[in-house]
């Protein structure tokens, strides 16, 4: 299953590299990683259909989460991907627009790994 | 003698009339105490014409009377009633002398005149008569003139009290309005101050917010790297502890590990630089101002922060420029404080140049002959005012990103490169600590101005 992870912090790589690095070695999961939400439609535009979920920070520099949530679903790939939507503010109103601009999850930071990695394997 | 008593009961009503009539105790009032006792008098000169060589008194009593009665009218004589009544007297007083005069004295001419001073002593009473009558009915009138006078005065009077009382009534609303006015303005004063301390709260409140999710990100990166590095350790004891441990698996281990470690240590100090900032912040204005060569110390900045870029990227250059008012001598600052606000100008302005000529080397065939530079000037701008200048002809920013600059853990620098408080920390030291203002001018793709504009004399606190 490929996972498109959307944060503009850099070391989130290493960190989902590392964290996954069983899955990623048995090629349960494989990930790519944009740093901005622009980059991240530029790349569904060019990797059509290959990302079956989108990971997303909401607070980014530049296009939001939110944004690039609305733009992804505006877009409608087929099939639509299953999105998750990070954030530090936890609160009710980025929960609210996340869901009603169609995510499929919330996540809250810091992110619980062993919890992710449990609702991504459920996926499979 | 018998005559006498008549007419001392006369004199008395007459005089009575008289002085109530004249006002004599008003106007004359020694002279009234005289007229008040005239009963007195004509009671002694009475009983004095019974002393047998006195009895020709009795004949001049009228004579005395007359005189008296002449005199209070001498003395009111500037008053119309009294000249009428003295023109009523006068005559008959002159006839009644010279007649009694001439009787007493001269008693052949009597005999002769007789018959002529009688009738001219009829015709001087009824002169006095008719002409005092008319005096009275006069002086009634011009006493009824006088109470619609004294009435219209007293309307007039009370009027005008009135008027004065409304004048104070509407001076005294007008002081409770002023007095309203100014307690409503120091109302207004208070809740401006409420609200600046408020703005000072809600700034502390997203300097909170900031600061949650500044710290944060850094934060989750520690945990999370150290987690891990536990694990890869485990890891790494579990290969070792193999009979026959795959060297690589071991080596890629450690490489992570020193990566983690690495990365650890990074995000501790980004932390920690967040903090520092913060506690800049909870700083500044505190220290001490000192008389200061301006010019120097932004030129010893200027130089410290080329020097300090270069040393971390070999290939950055850029052209400073100094533009120095010599006249500016020393200006009352804290010195650290304007260092670091000049210096945190002075690195955003070479940041900002070296930003465009990265952008520019990316662009294909790009034959522009870019030179960055920056630009460091003061200048007096009147009324005690001195400005610092820093100029670059860097990337500049969008009015909405110039209006958000100064707020704190505002940048548009890359996550982790700027901890958003540099700028709004040289804010408050100019602003709070030198009482003076930090103003931003940008063009987007040109360049950006700062100035920072102080009193060359500091008095803030």
């Amino acid at each position: 299953m490929k996972i498109l992870v959307v944060d503009d912090e850099q070391d989130i790589q290493t960190l989902f590299e590392q964290r996954f690095r069983r899955e990623i070695r048995e090629e349960l999961f494989s990930f790519a990683f944009c740093f901005s939400g622009e980059e991240a439609l530029t790349f569904l535009n060019n990797n059509h259909s290959e990302a079956m979920l989108i990971l997303s920070d909401i607070n980014m520099p530049g296009m939001s989460g939110l944004e690039l949530l609305r733009q992804v679903r505006e877009n409608s790939p087929e099939p639509p991907p299953f999105i998750m939507m990070i954030t530090a503010y936890g609160n009710a109103e980025n929960y609210e627009a996340a869901m009603s601009l169609g995510a499929n999850d919330f996540l809250h930071k810091p992110v619980d790994f062993a919890a992710l990695k449990h609702k991504l394997m459920e996926m499979l | 003698m018998d005559e006498l008593l008549p007419q001392i009961a006369i004199t008395i009503v007459v005089v009575q009339i008289l002085r109530k009539r004249l006002n004599t105790a008003k106007l004359v009032p020694d002279w009234d105490r005289v007229l008040s006792k005239i009963w007195i008098g004509s009671i002694a000169w009475f009983l004095l014409t019974f002393i047998p060589f006195l009895e020709f008194l009795s004949a001049l009593f009228a004579e005395v009377i007359f005189l008296i009665i002449l005199i209070t009218l001498y003395l009111l004589r500037d008053h119309k009633t009294a000249r009428l009544l003295a023109l009523a007297v006068v005559p008959y007083a002159v006839v009644d002398f010279v007649s009694n005069t001439v009787e007493t004295l001269v008693p052949w001419l009597w005999q002769k005149t007789e018959m002529f001073l009688d009738s001219a002593g009829g015709f001087s009473a009824m002169w006095m008569i008719g002409f005092g009558i008319y005096a009275f009915i006069q002086s009634n009138k011009e006493h009824k003139q006088r109470k619609l006078e004294e009435e219209r005065l007293r309307i007039a009077e009370e009027r005008r009290n009135r008027l004065e009382h409304l004048v104070e009534e509407r001076t005294e609303a007008l002081m409770q309005q002023k007095n309203d006015l100014e307690k409503a303005l120091d109302n207004l004063k208070a809740a401006q101050d409420q609200l600046v301390q408020s703005e000072k709260m809600a700034s502390l409140g997203e300097l909170t917010a900031g600061i949650a999710h500044e710290i944060q990100n850094p934060l989750n990166f520690v945990n999370n790297f150290s987690e891990l590095s536990v694990e890869l350790a485990n890891e790494l004891q579990e290969e070792l502890e193999k009979p026959v441990p795959d060297k690589n698996v071991v080596l890629d281990l450690i490489t992570d590990l020193v990566q983690n470690q690495g990365k650890i240590n990074n995000h501790g100090k980004r932390a920690a630089n967040i903090v520092t900032g913060m506690l800049q912040h909870s700083r500044a204005g505190s220290g001490k101002k000192e008389p200061t060569d301006i010019n120097a110390l932004a030129d010893e900045y200027l130089r410290l922060s080329y020097h300090g870029l270069r040393a971390k990227n070999k290939e950055f250059n850029a052209k400073m420029i100094t533009e120095f008012d010599p006249s500016i001598g020393v200006v009352e600052v804290v010195p650290q404080d304007m260092g670091r606000v000049l210096l945190n100008l002075i690195n955003n302005a070479f940041y900002a140049v070296s930003q465009k000529k990265q952008e520019q080397s990316t662009l294909l065939n790009n034959n522009s002959q870019y030179e960055p530079s920056v630009k460091v000037s003061s200048r007096r701008s009147g009324k005690g005012m001195i400005e610092m200048v820093v100029a670059d002809n860097g990337t500049g920013v969008p009015p909405e990103v110039a209006a958000k600059i100064f707020q704190p853990f505002f940048t548009t620098k890359p996550s982790g490169q700027g901890t958003g408080l540099g700028l709004s920390l040289a804010y408050d030291i100019v602003t709070k600590g030198h009482g003076g203002s930090l103003l931003v001018q940008s063009v987007e793709g040109e360049g950006t101005t700062f100035t920072i504009r102080i009193p060359e004399k500091n008095t803030a606190q």
